[in-house]
C-alpha cells in the first residue's frame, strides 16, 4: 500500500501526497486570509478595549504613585515591621508631596475604599503636612490621631504596590482585617453578593417565564398549517424588530400607576383609586418588561426543533395506549430538549448581562450587576472595582457561553 | 391543527383553552407595542387613555406631539412654515440632528460590519478552515459580552486612542482624531457590535449553498473572480442584506456604546430617547416610539421577503 | 467603490469640522437649563459669536471627573455644587480661577466684596443659591397639608409615595432634620457613627414607600403623573411646575437644604480662554439678575438681588419663591462642602450599602 502510493505523482512529477499537502496548506491559508481582516478588528475595536478595562481590577496605581518615599518604607520593612519614626517620617515626606501634586484626595480615596473612612484623613493632614517638623509621629498623630490604626497601614501597605486583588475582594464583600486576614465586610455594609445572587436569581426566573409562555406558541406556531403560522409569526418577529427603548417606553406606559393597567384594574372595579398597585420601579417592573423583550429569543429556537419532530411519533404513542399528558411527557417533550436548551441558555446569558431595562424601571431593588458596574464608572468612579465586578460578570457569561457552545453549538445561532 | 375524532371531552376542553393560552400569549408580546400608537395622538399630555379618546370624540385625539417633535430645539419654532422654518428645522431641531446622526453612524457602521462579515463567513464556511470554532466564538462575542462591559472597555481604549481622519478644513490633510467623542470611534464601536449578527446570518445563507454550482461554473470557464461575483454573490445576496439590516438595526438602537463614547455632537435617536425617558417623560416619546415601530415594520416586511426569496433560490421550500 | 470613498470621507469630515468658536457647557437640565440658555447663553452668543453648546448630566461633577482622569477633555465649562468645586480643586481636576477677572458690581464694589461669602472659591465662581426642598400635590392633602420634613417620613398621616433622591447627599441631612435634629447642627450629628446609624434608621421608616430619582427634571414629572405625592426636588423646577405649568404643588421650606451652584473649568479644557470669557460674562451682576426671571434661584451677586423683580410673564413676583427669601429660611441646612468633601466616597457607600438590602 504505502508502495503504491509513493509510486502516485501528478504531472510535474511531484509526489501525489505532497501535492495535496500543499494545496490543502494554501487552501487554509486562503479561508484564513478572509477571516484574517475581521478577527483583526474585533481584536482591536473589541477584545483589546476590554483586556485593557479589565486590567484595571487588578492595577492601581493611584496611590503608589502618590506615595513613592511610603512605597520605598514598605519595601524596606516587611510585614509585621514596628510603624516607627521612620515610617512617619516618610508618611509626613508623602502628605507634603500629595498637598504639592494635589493628589491627596485621589490617594486618600484609594485607601478608603479598603478601610472607610480614611479620605478625610488624607486630606486634612495633607493640608497642614509642609508645616510638619520631626519628631514626625508626634506631628502627624497630634494633627490626626487615628493615623495610629494599624488598619490603616495595613491598607497603606497593600496599596503601595500597584498590583493588588483587593478589588476582587470588595467584589465579594470581603475585606482585610488589622491583622491582615480576609474576612466579611461589616453586617450592612455587603452589597455585591447579593446583587450577584440577585441577577442571577432575576435571570433564571425571566428565563423561566420565556421558557413557559414561548413554548405554548412555538408549539402552535409548529403545528400550524404554514400561511396562518407565518402570519402569527410576525406577532413574535415584530417585537423582535423594535427598538428596545420603545418597547421598555411601553411597559412604562403600560405600568405606570397612572398607566394603563391601572387604569384598567380600577375601572374594572378590582382595585379602587387608592389602592393602585406599584407594578413599576421594582423588581416586578423589571421581570415583566424584560421577559417581554427576551421572549423571541426562546420562540425561535423552539420553533425551529419543534417544526422537525413528526406528528406521528405522538399518534404513535396514542394508538399504544398512552394518555395525552404521558404522549407529551415521554414523546414530545424529550424532543424539544435541544430547542430548550438553546432558547432558555441564550435568554439566561443575555439577562445576566442587562443594563437599560432595569436602570429605566428597576427602582431600587430591581438593579441588576450591570447597574452597579455603571455607578461605579460613571458617579463613583471607582474604575477598579467595576473592572473587578466586570471580570467576574464576564466569567460567568463566557461559562455560560461555553456550556452553550458545547449543547448547541455557536454555529448553529439563528436570527429570524 | 384540529383535534384527532377521538378526543375525549377533557381534551377538547384541554385544546380550546390551550388555544385561548396562546392568543394571551400573544396579546402580551404585540399589545404593548401597538398600545404606543394611539396613545401617540394624545390631545393631553397623560400616558393613558382619557375619556375623550375611549369614546372616540376627535378632540381627545391630536398631532401635538408630533408636531413638538418637529420643532423641539429650534431657534425659532413659531415662524411660518416656509424655507426658512425648515432650514432652521433641518439644522436646528433637535430630532432632526439626532436622526441625521443615527443615520450617518448606522450607515458606515453597517457597511464596514456587513463588509468584512460576509468576506469573513466566506472562509469560516470553507471545510478547511482552521480553528473555525475558537474563531468564530471570538466573533461572535460582542453580541454574548455585556452591553456595559463592552462600552466600559471601549470608553478607556477609545478615549486613548487615536486615528488619522481626513479633513478638509485649511486644506485637505489628515488629522490625529481621538476616537471617543467623534463619529469614526462610535462607527467603530457599533460596527463590532453587530459583526455577529452578519457572521450569523451570512454562515446560515452560505451553509445551504451548493458548491457544485462554483465547480459548474468553473468547468464552464469562469475564472474564481467570475464564479464569485455571477453564481454565489447572487445567491447569498439576500442573507448578506439581512445580515447588514441586523447590522444597521444594531447600530439604530444602541444606546449604552453611544453613552459613553459619545459626546454632545454624536448624540443619536435612542440616546436622545434614553434622556426624554428619564425627564421630561412626555407623550412625545410615544411619537418617536411610534415612528420607529413604523420603521420596524418596515424592516421587518423586507427581511421576510428577502428570507422567501433566499429560500426560492436556494430551491429550499418554505418550511 | 470611489464613490462611496468619497462620500465617507466627506461625511465623516463634516462630523469633525468643530469649528474653533465653540463652548461645551455642562449642566443640570430641564428648567434649571433654559434660565441659563436665556440668560447667559444667548446673550454671550450675541455679543461674542461663539456658539454654547447645551449638555446635560444628572450631575456634572461626574462627567467632568470621568473626561479629566481618562484624559479626554470635551467639556469646557462645569456647573456643580460646591463640595465638588472643593473636591475636584483638590484633586488638581479644575483650572484655578482668578478673581481679578470677575467684573465688578455696577457701583464699581470688587468682585470679592459683592459676591456672598463662599461663592468665590479657588477653582470655581458661584451663580446662584438653590435650595433642595420637599414638595407635594397639594390636591392630595386638601386638609391639614404637611408643614415639616417630619412630615414627609410620617407615611401614616399623608399616607402615598415618596420620590427621594438616590444620593447619600441631601437624604441623610433630611433624615436627621425629620427626626428632631435642628438644621444648623446636623453635620456635628452626621460626623459620628450614631448620627450615621440614626439617618440610616429614619430612612428606612419610608424605604418600602420611597420612588428614588436621579435628574432634576424628575421629581416635578412624578408629582404630575401621580406616581408621588410628596418628593424632594430643586426648588426653581418645582416653582417652574407651580407657576409655568400651573400644577397645584406646594413647598415646605423647613428643613430646606442650601447650596451654590458654581461654573468651573476643567483642566485640558478645549476652548480654555472662550470659557473665562463666558465664566466671567455670565457672573456679572446684570446676567444674574436675569436668570432669576426664568427661575427661582437666588443671584450670588449682593448687587442682582435688587435688580430682581418679576418672573418672566410679568405677574409673579420673585421674592416670595427665592430659597434665600428670610421668610423661606425657617430651619435651613447649609451644606457644609468639606465635610463632603471628605464624606461623600464613604457615605455614599453605606448609602448604597443600605439601599441594596
Amino acid at each position: 500500500m504505502t508502495d503504491a502510493t509513493a509510486l502516485l505523482t501528478t504531472a510535474d512529477g511531484k509526489p501525489l501526497k505532497a501535492a495535496l499537502a500543499a494545496s490543502l496548506a494554501t487552501r487554509r491559508r486562503r479561508a484564513f486570509l478572509l477571516v484574517a481582516p475581521l478577527f483583526l478588528f474585533i481584536m482591536i475595536s473589541f477584545i483589546v478595549p476590554i483586556g485593557q478595562m479589565l486590567y484595571q481590577s487588578f492595577y492601581n496605581d493611584t496611590f503608589s504613585s502618590a506615595a513613592p518615599n511610603l512605597a520605598e518604607w514598605f519595601d524596606a520593612n516587611p510585614e509585621g515591621s514596628a510603624i516607627d519614626e521612620s515610617a512617619y517620617a516618610a508618611l509626613a515626606a508623602d502628605l507634603a508631596l500629595m498637598k504639592k501634586d494635589k493628589t491627596a484626595g485621589a490617594a486618600g480615596t484609594r485607601i478608603n475604599y479598603d478601610v472607610s473612612g480614611t479620605r478625610s484623613m488624607f486630606t486634612s493632614t495633607a493640608r497642614k503636612a509642609d508645616k510638619f517638623e520631626p519628631p514626625f509621629k508626634e506631628a502627624v498623630l497630634a494633627e490626626e490621631k487615628k493615623w495610629d490604626d494599624p488598619n490603616i497601614w495595613r491598607a497603606m501597605r497593600s496599596a503601595s504596590s500597584p498590583f493588588t486583588f483587593d478589588f476582587y475582594l470588595a467584589a465579594l464583600d470581603l475585606t482585610r482585617d488589622s491583622s491582615g486576614s480576609i474576612v466579611p465586610v461589616a453586617e450592612g455594609q455587603a452589597i455585591y453578593k447579593t446583587l450577584f445572587w440577585r441577577t442571577l436569581s432575576m435571570s433564571i426566573e425571566i428565563t423561566a417565564l420565556c421558557l413557559l409562555l414561548g413554548f405554548p406558541i412555538a408549539h402552535l406556531l409548529a403545528v400550524l398549517p404554514m400561511r396562518k403560522a407565518m402570519l402569527l409569526m410576525i406577532l413574535v418577529l415584530l417585537p423582535f424588530w423594535t427598538s428596545l427603548l420603545v418597547r421598555t417606553t411601553s411597559w412604562m406606559v403600560l405600568l405606570q400607576s397612572q398607566g394603563v393597567l391601572n387604569d384598567m384594574l380600577v375601572w374594572a372595579g378590582l382595585i379602587d383609586e387608592n389602592g393602585r398597585i406599584q407594578m413599576m420601579y421594582n423588581q416586578t417592573g423589571t421581570i415583566v418588561a424584560m421577559t417581554h423583550i427576551l421572549l423571541p429569543f426562546t420562540v425561535l429556537p423552539l420553533y425551529s426543533v419543534m417544526k422537525t419532530i413528526p406528528p406521528s411519533y405522538v399518534r404513535a404513542a396514542r394508538s399504544l395506549g398512552a394518555t395525552s399528558w404521558t404522549a407529551f411527557r415521554r414523546v414530545y417533550l424529550p424532543q424539544t430538549l435541544p430547542g430548550i436548551g438553546a432558547g432558555g441558555l441564550l435568554v439566561f446569558i443575555l439577562a445576566m448581562g442587562y443594563y437599560i431595562t432595569p436602570a429605566l424601571v428597576g427602582g431600587a431593588d430591581g438593579q441588576m450587576i450591570s447597574n452597579m458596574i455603571a455607578f461605579h464608572m460613571q458617579k463613583s468612579l471607582n474604575w477598579s472595582l467595576a473592572a473587578a465586578l466586570a471580570a467576574m460578570l464576564l466569567a460567568i457569561v463566557l461559562i455560560f457561553f461555553w456550556i452553550y457552545d458545547r449543547l448547541v453549538g455557536i454555529d448553529k445561532m439563528k436570527l429570524g | 391543527m384540529a383535534l384527532p375524532t377521538y378526543a375525549s371531552p377533557l381534551e377538547k376542553a384541554w385544546h380550546y383553552s390551550y388555544l385561548v393560552i396562546c392568543g394571551l400569549i400573544f396579546l402580551f408580546l404585540i399589545a404593548p407595542i401597538v398600545i404606543v400608537i394611539p396613545l401617540s395622538f394624545n390631545a393631553e399630555p397623560y400616558f393613558t387613555f382619557t375619556e375623550k379618546m375611549l369614546t372616540l370624540d376627535p378632540e381627545g385625539y391630536s398631532m401635538r406631539w408630533y408636531d413638538s417633535l418637529l420643532t423641539f430645539g429650534m431657534q425659532n419654532p413659531e415662524a411660518e412654515r416656509g424655507a426658512s422654518f425648515w432650514s432652521d428645522f433641518w439644522g436646528n431641531a433637535t430630532w432632526m440632528q439626532v436622526t441625521k446622526n443615527s443615520i450617518i453612524i448606522g450607515f458606515f457602521a453597517t457597511i464596514l460590519s456587513t463588509a468584512l462579515g460576509t468576506i469573513a463567513a466566506l472562509g469560516l464556511t470553507r471545510p478547511e478552515m482552521p480553528y473555525r470554532k475558537q474563531i468564530t466564538a471570538v466573533l461572535i462575542s460582542p453580541m454574548i459580552v455585556p452591553i456595559i462591559i463592552s462600552a466600559t472597555g471601549m470608553f478607556f481604549f477609545y478615549s486613548w486612542m487615536k486615528l488619522p481622519v481626513p479633513s478638509f478644513e485649511g486644506g485637505f490633510h489628515f488629522e490625529w482624531t481621538r476616537l471617543a467623542g467623534s463619529y469614526l470611534g462610535i462607527i467603530l464601536a457599533h460596527a463590532a457590535l453587530g459583526i455577529p449578527f452578519v457572521i450569523i446570518t451570512v454562515t446560515a445563507t452560505l451553509s445551504g449553498f451548493d458548491q457544485s454550482l462554483v465547480r459548474a461554473a468553473a468547468s464552464l470557464g469562469a475564472n474564481p473572480r467570475t464564479a464569485f461575483f455571477k453564481v454565489v454573490m447572487p445567491l447569498i445576496m439576500p442573507g448578506v442584506v439581512s445580515g447588514a439590516l441586523f447590522a444597521f438595526v444594531t447600530s439604530f438602537d444602541e444606546v449604552v456604546a453611544v453613552l459613553f463614547i459619545a459626546d454632545h455632537t454624536q448624540q443619536t435617536i435612542p440616546r436622545q430617547m434614553w434622556n426624554g425617558i428619564r425627564e421630561q417623560i412626555s407623550p412625545a416619546i410615544l411619537a418617536v416610539a411610534t415612528i420607529l415601530v413604523m420603521i420596524s415594520i418596515l424592516l421587518l416586511t423586507t427581511v421576510e421577503l428577502l428570507r422567501r426569496r433566499s429560500e426560492r433560490l436556494r430551491g429550499v421550500s418554505p418550511q | 467603490m470611489k464613490k462611496a470613498m468619497m462620500l465617507t470621507t466627506a461625511l465623516i469630515a463634516t462630523g469633525f469640522a468643530a469649528s474653533a468658536q465653540e463652548l461645551n457647557v455642562v449642566s443640570w437640565g430641564g428648567a434649571y437649563t433654559v434660565s441659563q440658555v436665556e440668560a447667559y447663553h444667548k446673550p454671550f452668543t450675541e455679543m461674542t459669536g461663539v456658539k454654547v453648546n447645551s449638555i446635560d448630566a444628572d450631575n456634572p461633577a461626574t462627567p467632568l471627573k470621568a473626561q479629566v482622569e481618562a484624559g479626554n477633555v470635551s467639556i469646557d465649562l462645569a456647573d456643580i455644587e460646591l463640595s465638588d468645586a472643593i473636591r475636584l480643586c483638590d484633586e488638581g481636576l479644575l483650572e484655578e480661577i482668578d478673581p481679578a477677572m470677575l467684573p465688578p458690581a455696577p457701583d464699581g464694589t470688587p468682585a470679592t466684596e459683592d459676591f456672598v461669602p463662599g461663592a468665590i472659591q479657588d477653582c470655581a465662581v458661584a451663580n446662584i443659591v438653590w435650595a433642595t426642598v420637599v414638595a407635594y400635590d397639594a390636591s392630595k392633602f386638601p386638609e391639614n397639608p404637611p408643614s415639616t420634613l417630619a412630615d414627609f417620613f410620617d407615611t401614616e398621616k399623608y399616607p402615598g409615595k415618596r420620590g427621594l433622591l438616590k444620593a447619600a447627599k441631601r437624604s441623610l441631612e433630611m433624615a436627621l432634620v425629620a427626626d428632631g435634629v435642628p438644621g444648623s447642627e446636623v453635620y456635628e450629628v452626621l460626623g459620628t457613627e450614631e448620627g450615621v446609624a440614626r439617618a440610616l434608621a429614619k430612612l428606612d421608616t419610608i424605604k418600602d414607600s420611597v420612588v428614588w430619582w436621579e435628574a432634576g427634571a424628575q421629581p416635578p414629572q412624578l408629582l404630575a403623573d401621580g406616581e408621588v405625592v410628596m418628593t424632594t426636588g430643586y426648588n426653581g423646577r418645582i416653582f417652574n411646575a407651580m407657576i409655568a405649568e400651573n400644577k397645584p404643588f406646594n413647598i415646605i421650606w423647613d428643613g430646606a437644604y442650601m447650596d451654590y451652584d458654581l461654573w468651573a473649568i476643567p483642566k485640558g479644557a478645549p476652548h480654555l480662554e472662550d470659557a473665562k470669557k463666558f465664566l466671567a460674562f455670565s457672573t456679572d451682576t446684570q446676567r444674574l439678575a436675569d436668570q432669576a426671571k426664568y427661575i427661582s434661584y437666588g443671584p450670588a451677586r449682593k448687587s442682582s438681588s435688587a435688580l430682581v423683580g418679576m418672573y418672566q410673564d410679568g405677574k409673579t413676583e420673585m421674592a416670595p419663591h427665592m430659597p434665600t427669601n428670610p421668610d423661606n429660611l425657617t430651619n435651613p441646612i447649609w451644606t457644609d462642602p468639606t465635610f463632603w468633601a471628605d464624606h461623600d466616597v464613604e457615605l455614599s457607600e453605606r448609602f448604597n450599602a443600605w439601599l441594596a438590602n
